[in-house]
């Protein structure tokens, strides 16, 4: 007989109580968990998804010139006419420290021409990475192939073009290949064709008017990248679209606030039921205390059975607790975001879990169990 | 025996109470359980402490067990001053002095008989299998050797009283205190119980018990009676 069988042997054959335990541990824990493992879910899924929402690095030529439009309304300075990269040196953004974080790197030239007697803005690029890097971009027809273009919905309306048809451009005749569906970005009002071709049309061979970097990713450190890229570019002005990924990254870090505000009032509420539970419990223990310690058993052998009754209890009520929170994440996920899939066992979440379910077992059962070695024998006993 | 830290005392008896006093505050009165007693047992007795219900027999024996700090006087045990030991190293003389046997047997409900009688060896560094030996032996002596792996609200009150009695002697301690050990039982059961402790007596066990009952005051060599937080006249001599 060891003090240790005396807690197991209690928790064994006083199983209401041991159940009535674990079961507020289980809540607790459970609860933090299924609400940390869908907040980690969720901010996975959003990242992912913004990992496809387009350009948030953008470089342009460096402009003394003040942007002179606001709100889609222009009113002259077109500072982009000024200067330009050489397409040779943008190979130099792939040098940068964080190379292996880039997603897609579009290079565009951009420019005006005179199609069907009105001016019209003319972008050149590569089509595949352009459409992977828009992918809310839709259109009729067919990606364009070399002598084709994509027009824009308000220019294809504005300049009657429709699809197949011959449209001269400068020198050259090209082919309408697909027309954009109206996406109310500035992509309505433009012409888009292969970027060679383009450089071609504005007397720009071998020039570089604008790069989207799309370098989104968990963790992606985009303003160190930012400054990485500007090294490599003295002559560009590298700029972070934060707005866009800030709002989203703001509604998933309220979140997040909103379930470490549940998860610390879960926690509080978990340790107090446990806590009154165990008060509950020594007091109904105090003739058994009494016993303990009139035959001998000294303080701190009545707090080591009472303490590994509780670590008993901690142990399992965080085990289970972590196994319940992930199985309600996994089931409560789809609900919660459409097409949302579980992130998955997260092994340091659980070894926290438990680990919190038993220093919680342990406070709560340490202000008892001082009281109860600290029992008088005799009157605990009554008896004698 | 000896690794209680000692005082060493000039003692000629296992146990001297000299000049023991316990007042205690109820409400706005003091009341004296004990007014003033002075006696001493020696090794190998069997001493009954008799009086009526209130008469401060218990509050006596717990302090005898080193569990009730008096208010004044000296308890001397063996050689050590049992009050002005700490409390731990009065729960390490329990351990080592004491078997104490509860007026209503005090088992623990959810150990086995076994188990219940082993529990004093749960801070000893006995082996666990000469722990096992141990306690079948004790149980043996009481006749419970066929219920050892039972709980104790399987047993009948006189073999629970039995269970009680072998985990106060398992540790083969000097002394043992019984406190109405017949209480909760029947007169036949009583006689076997009371049969027992005289058997554990007479092998060599000092036993001091207290009772309310002059029947079972018939089995002990010695009676000291107490009236009124004092000893009658001549009953606390020799």
């Amino acid at each position: 007989m060891k003090l240790y069988n005396i807690s197991f042997n209690n928790l064994r054959r006083r199983q209401g109580k041991m159940v009535f335990l674990v079961m507020g541990l289980f809540i607790g824990i459970a609860t933090i968990v299924t609400l940390l493992s869908i907040t980690d879910s969720m901010s996975r899924d959003i990242e992912d998804r913004l990992d496809q929402f387009g350009a948030n690095i953008v470089m342009v030529p460096k402009s003394d010139n003040l942007s002179l439009s606001y709100g889609g309304i222009s009113v002259g300075g077109v500072s982009y006419e000024s200067t330009d990269f050489d397409e040779a040196s943008i190979q130099k953004i792939f040098e940068i420290e964080n190379s292996k974080n880039l997603g897609a790197v579009v290079p565009k030239i951009l420019g005006s021409a005179e199609v069907s007697g009105r001016k019209v803005l003319l972008m050149g690029t590569v089509f595949e990475d352009e459409l992977n890097l828009k992918t809310w971009w839709q259109y009729e027809g067919q990606l364009p192939m070399a002598g084709e273009i994509m027009v824009g919905s308000a220019a294809a309306a504005t300049l009657e073009l429709s699809l197949n048809q011959e449209v001269p451009i400068g020198s050259q005749t090209f082919k309408v290949g697909a027309v954009l569906h109206p996406t109310g970005g500035p992509e309505d009002n433009i012409i888009v064709g292969n970027l060679a071709e383009m450089q071609q049309v504005l007397g720009k061979v071998g020039r570089i008017s604008m790069v989207e970097i799309s370098a989104f990713c968990r963790g992606c450190p985009i303003s160190d990248m930012v400054l990485q890229i500007a090294a490599q570019f003295p002559e560009g002005k590298v700029t972070a679209l934060k707005q866009a990924v800030m709002s989203k990254m703001q509604s998933i870090e309220m979140f997040k606030s909103f379930s470490y505000g549940i998860a610390v009032l879960v926690v509080f509420i978990g340790s107090l039921l446990v806590f009154v539970t165990m008060m509950g419990s020594v007091n109904e223990r105090t003739r058994e205390i009494g016993i303990f310690r009139a035959i001998g058993f000294r303080r701190g052998h009545v707090m080591q059975i009472i303490l590994l009754e509780a670590m008993v209890v901690g142990l399992v009520g965080g085990l289970l607790g972590y196994l319940g929170g992930n199985g309600a994440a996994w089931a409560v996920m789809p609900l919660v975001l459409k097409d949302g899939a579980f992130a998955g066992i997260n092994t340091t979440l659980g070894v926290v879990s438990i680990l919190l379910a038993v220093t919680l077992s342990l406070l709560a059962s340490l202000y008892p169990a001082l009281k109860a070695s600290r029992l008088d024998p005799s009157e605990a006993l009554r008896a004698l | 025996m000896a690794s209680v830290q000692v005082q060493v005392e000039t003692v000629e008896h296992l146990i001297e109470v000299r000049g023991l006093q316990k007042h205690y505050q109820s409400g706005d009165t003091q009341v004296s359980a004990i007014k003033e007693m002075d006696f001493f047992i020696d090794d190998g007795e069997f001493v009954t402490i008799m009086g009526q219900s209130g008469s401060g027999k218990s509050t006596l024996l717990s302090i005898m067990g080193g569990l009730n700090h008096p208010s004044a006087g000296e308890m001397l045990v063996d050689t050590l001053d049992l009050y002005r030991l700490s409390s731990e190293q009065r729960a390490d003389f329990r351990s080592e002095y004491i078997g104490i046997i509860f007026q209503s047997f005090q088992l623990i409900p959810y150990l086995t008989v076994r188990e219940n009688v082993k529990m004093p060896m749960a801070i000893t560094g006995i082996s666990a299998k000469k722990q096992d030996e141990m306690a079948v032996a004790v149980l043996e002596r009481v006749g419970l050797s066929d219920k050892m792996d039972r709980l104790p609200d399987q047993l009948s009150g006189g073999e629970q009283e039995r269970v009680a009695i072998a985990r106060a002697i398992v540790n083969n301690p000097p002394i043992l205190l019984a406190d109405e050990p017949t209480g909760n039982l029947d007169s036949e059961t009583s006689e076997e119980i009371m049969k027992l402790l005289q058997e554990l007596n007479r092998d060599g066990q000092t036993v001091i018990m207290v009772t309310h009952n002059p029947d079972t005051s018939r089995y002990s060599k010695r009676i000291i009676t107490v009236r009124d937080g004092r000893c009658t006249v001549g009953a606390c001599a020799a």
